[in-house]
């Protein structure tokens, strides 16, 4: 996705420069929500304000959900074609597996230390066997990383 | 009500789904598998499907997907559930447009201070976890049955999700070929 958005913002339609374009990517990477829609507002906020951003995230927005509307409106009328139900046997356990594996190349990608590692353990643990919501997971962590953060400041 | 609970639910998920699809994966399922019951797990493992194959965000897949079969589940009509569709989509975006525009306007020289960053380090390990536990509560008997309930269909979805781990994150196949794959072993297997 970021360098097919890199060809046109910065390339083709010269919006924002090179180097601006990668502190934009960065700070939207970081942000919640969706990582295309956040780069497509910021660069429709730069070129005409709130009406350009809102521009940008419809137009970012738009094609999936034509897509997957489509692909609903159809799945719903085939569900109990049992074809279809054999196919999608097969790809469901598939589907968990695909959801595994980036698991581990987060793990690696965020550098957990002996120090870090019990920060995933206990809040996969407690979604899955206590059922807490993963927002106040999020919300915890993001106090714990501000607080540790000027803890370590001040030190 | 349906419509004012898929608001603030996907409202809920844009506004807290740090860490990009993958991240945001376990929020969307917490809240509507767990917490709602729109769907049930197989269903929510079929949209992850789907969204592994089309190329839009998953965040975007998920919401349009979900909130037209949560209010189709719920008995209303076609158009209706377009609506609910619609309505979540918008839910999800809402957070980002507010929270960039005010990025843009103000707080843009803040965003590499160390306190934002310090906040941002801190998400990074609960992110891990957060997909972790996605994948933990995914294991269920809607995915994969159980060896006493259909012994056959239990031992071929180990095996298939054994092969798609091994296929994926060792030998570094295209998920979407992986997922043709298991379509066409479940289809000779299943059928």
């Amino acid at each position: 996705m970021i360098p097919l958005i890199e060809e046109e913002v910065v390339n083709h339609h010269k919006w924002v420069s090179k180097e601006e374009m990668l502190d934009l990517i960065a700070i939207a990477q970081s942000c919640p929500g969706v990582f295309a829609i956040n780069i497509s507002i910021f660069i429709g906020y730069k070129l005409r304000k709130t009406q350009g951003a809102i521009a940008t995230a419809l137009g970012t927005a738009l094609p999936s959900f034509l897509i997957i509307l489509a692909i609903a409106i159809f799945f719903h009328q085939f569900e109990d074609n049992k074809v279809i139900a054999a196919m999608f046997k097969g790809i469901r356990p598939a589907v968990v597996a695909l959801i595994a594996v980036p698991t581990f190349n987060l793990a690696r990608r965020a550098q957990l230390n002996w120090f870090t590692i019990w920060i995933p353990i206990v809040s996969a643990l407690a979604i899955w066997l206590l059922g807490v919501s993963p927002i106040w997971i999020i919300i915890l962590a993001g106090i714990g990383g501000y607080v540790y953060g000027k803890l370590k400041v001040e030190r | 009500m349906i419509f004012l609970y898929l608001f603030i639910t996907f409202f809920e998920i844009g506004l807290f789904g740090f860490g990009g699809g993958y991240g945001m994966l376990s929020l969307i399922q917490n809240e509507t598998v767990e917490h709602w019951g729109w769907l049930n797990a197989a269903e929510f493992t079929d949209i992850v499907a789907i969204s592994q194959m089309t190329p839009g965000p998953i965040g975007i897949n998920s919401a349009t997907y979900c909130g037209y079969t949560a209010i189709k589940n719920a008995g209303y009509s076609v158009p209706i559930a377009v609506l609910g569709s619609f309505t979540a989509t918008l839910a999800l975006v809402l957070p980002s447009l507010i929270l960039m525009i005010l990025i843009s306007k103000m707080f843009m020289k803040y965003m590499n201070s160390h306190p934002v960053q310090s906040v941002f380090k801190g998400l990074r390990p609960a992110v891990v976890g957060l997909l972790a536990a996605a994948t933990l509560l995914l294991c269920t008997r809607d995915n994969f049955s159980t060896p006493s309930e259909n012994p056959w269909q239990f031992y071929i979805s180990c095996a298939l999700f054994a092969a798609t781990a091994f296929g994926t994150g060792v030998l570094k196949i295209n998920p979407i070929h992986m997922i043709c794959y298991s379509a066409l072993a479940g289809l000779l297997l299943f059928y």
